[in-house]
């Protein structure tokens, strides 16, 4: 009867495994065939790197190089949002911990709601204030929306008011540093994990974006990545049979999207799996939003 | 903290730096870089969106009357219907997915433990498009691993019948358990690990197998961090946005453009310019995304704004 029990939980787990890990082992595959390969080979085959590099070549070459214009847009918007989001929210989530002035329980609570709402319901919001403006077609109009990042001042709260002692700080301004100096020398060098975790979250829910930039950007080629692999998704006859010519003249079919998908989360991958423990103390610490 | 303030050698040069220290404009300096994104992109859309929610493109008062125009809407029944359907396939899934697979996870800490919680939490690095575009490759019977599955279990021959209108919502659904589920069995497993060791035996004592121990003693111990997934998965559920907006580009729109809410209120500001009904239902979302926010900081007790 135990063995029986203990047969089950493992058959149960080893079905998620499979679930969970088949279609990303498929994707991995998948540019290694060609389209013909795709559908008469077995799923799991391994095809030939010489598929792999005429893919790339293929997907290269769609729209006069577009694709690595996309890889760079994504890589200045998450970038640069990221850079402010450190440069506000760090030192934002320290006077919320350490300081007492008027408004901050204010200020404190409406960063929770924001944090803890979706990001989507305030995307609409967001495009028809910034159109009011005409701001919309500008890259500010990704780059400062993703830099107001509530979640990110939320860890330096939870970090500044539990693992700061106070008498630190204090002893620094004894010893005649200004408030600047003793957030620069002292504050900022101590809160270095919670830096590369907000570094990290930031960078990540900038990267996978797709509602607002969707929103407010017109030009294809000002997309980052997530946007850019829709209008792939179009260019691709086996998902879209009206893409002219078969997709003859655009030469993008589904090696060559599954060899754009799997660019695309490539740097988000190769973090994630580097940064699971910190990611987890992140999500039980304060809670996360996807 | 170890060093105590009653001490009455210290207490002297801390009363001194109380002039000193974050307070004032000196600790709101440190807060206005913040504040400003927070109020340009936190609180003045929401304000305008009401603003505009609530008047006519003249700028005149307008009452419910954009409320009452979109939701008489023919669009508008259908899309809250597939929301609230998708919502709810999902939240069951997760519900009773995530838990039982951090309750058996649990029951023997293993490194076979870690290795399944890794391979689970991996798919959340395919967020957006690129987990949708995968899953349309799963979906398409000619290429896809499980092409058993999709013709047994869908009834699909061809990749349009994959994705008929009246699957999607299971589809959507198995998409954001595929991308979500691993982070929060993650989680929850974190959540677990700090039941006391001591409940966890005693319990063992009083004779209760491992089954009796999951559901009576280990259940009830992480139910705040299910009502927390609970409520923040229904609230983001009803924000769909990317997954129909992409199926309806590789279905010949066959699935409408308007098949989510959020997408109504996108097309309604994009292909109509009626930017009041648009700034009705992102008001309608807001408003369930700020319940969703609202419920989980009062009533869970994970979050405090102040302590």
């Amino acid at each position: 009867m135990a063995l029986l029990l203990r047969g089950l939980r493992l058959a149960v787990l080893v079905a998620f495994a499979i679930f969970f890990v088949a279609p990303m082992v498929w994707l991995v595959l998948a540019p290694t065939k060609s389209d013909r390969d795709l559908v008469s080979r077995g799923p799991f085959t391994f095809g030939s790197f010489h598929n792999v590099a005429l893919a790339w070549q293929h997907l290269n070459a769609f729209s006069d190089h577009i694709f690595l214009t996309w890889i760079g847009n994504s890589l200045v918007y998450a970038v640069s949002a990221t850079a402010i989001v450190l440069v506000t929210a760090i030192p934002a989530g320290y006077a919320l911990a350490l300081g007492s002035f008027p408004g901050r329980r204010l200020v404190l609570t409406t960063t929770l709601v924001v944090m803890i709402m979706p990001a989507a319901a305030l995307v609409l919001p967001i495009f028809l204030e910034l159109n009011a403006l005409h701001l919309i077609g500008s890259v500010f109009s990704v780059i400062l929306p993703f830099s107001f990042f509530p979640f990110g001042v939320n860890l330096a709260y939870i970090y500044y008011s539990t693992a700061i002692p106070r008498e630190l700080l204090d002893a620094a301004r004894v010893d005649g540093c200004g408030e600047w100096a003793t957030f620069w020398h002292i504050a900022l060098p101590l809160a270095k994990p919670v830096v590369a975790l907000v570094l990290f979250f930031s960078f990540v829910s900038d990267w996978n974006n797709f509602f607002l930039p969707y929103t407010v950007l017109g030009d294809s080629k000002q997309y980052p990545i997530q946007v850019g692999l829709s209008t792939l998704l179009s260019s691709t006859p086996a998902f879209n049979p009206a893409t002219g010519g078969g997709g003859q003249q655009v030469g993008i079919f589904r090696p060559e999207l599954a060899i754009a998908t799997l660019l695309a989360v490539v740097p988000v991958a190769i973090v994630f799996m580097l940064s699971q423990r910190a990611l987890v103390r992140g999500l039980v610490g304060g809670g996360v939003k996807e | 903290m170890p060093s105590s303030t009653t001490d009455p050698g210290n207490s002297s040069p801390v009363r001194a730096t109380r002039s000193r220290g974050l307070h004032g404009w000196r600790g709101f300096a440190f807060v206005v870089p913040y504040l400003a994104l927070l109020i340009l992109f936190g609180i003045l859309p929401v304000l305008y969106a009401l603003k505009l929610a609530f008047t006519k493109e003249s700028g005149a008062w307008a009452g419910l009357q954009n409320f009452t125009h979109t939701a008489t809407d023919y669009r508008f029944k259908p899309a809250l219907v597939h929301v609230l359907l998708y919502t709810s396939v999902w939240l069951t899934l997760l519900i009773l997915f995530v838990v039982t697979l951090a309750l058996l996870l649990h029951g023997r800490a293993s490194r076979a433990s870690s290795t399944f919680r890794f391979l689970y939490y991996l798919p959340g690095a395919l967020a957006g498009a690129a987990s949708v575009l995968v899953w349309l490759f799963m979906l398409d019977p000619s290429v896809s691993p499980g092409s058993f599955l999709v013709h047994h279990v869908l009834r699909a021959d061809l990749f349009v019948e994959s994705i008929a209108p009246g699957k999607l919502p299971f589809i959507f659904a198995m998409i954001a358990f595929w991308t979500g589920a691993g982070g929060w069995v993650v989680v929850m497993y974190g959540a677990l690990n700090t039941i006391p060791q001591e409940l966890d035996d005693a319990a063992r004592i009083d004779g209760a197998g491992p089954l009796t121990l999951a559901l009576r003693v280990k259940l009830p111990l992480i139910r705040k961090w299910v009502a927390y997934m609970t409520i923040l998965s229904f609230a983001t559920g009803t924000q769909l946005f990317v997954e129909p907006q992409l199926v309806n580009q590789a279905s010949l729109g066959m699935v409408p453009d308007t098949w989510s809410s959020n997408q109504l209120g996108y097309q309604l500001a994009f292909r109509y310019a009626d930017f009041n009904s648009a700034a009705a239902i992102s008001v309608d979302l807001l408003a369930i995304g700020l319940l969703g926010a609202v419920v989980i900081i009062t009533r869970t007790g994970l979050f405090k704004a102040d302590d």
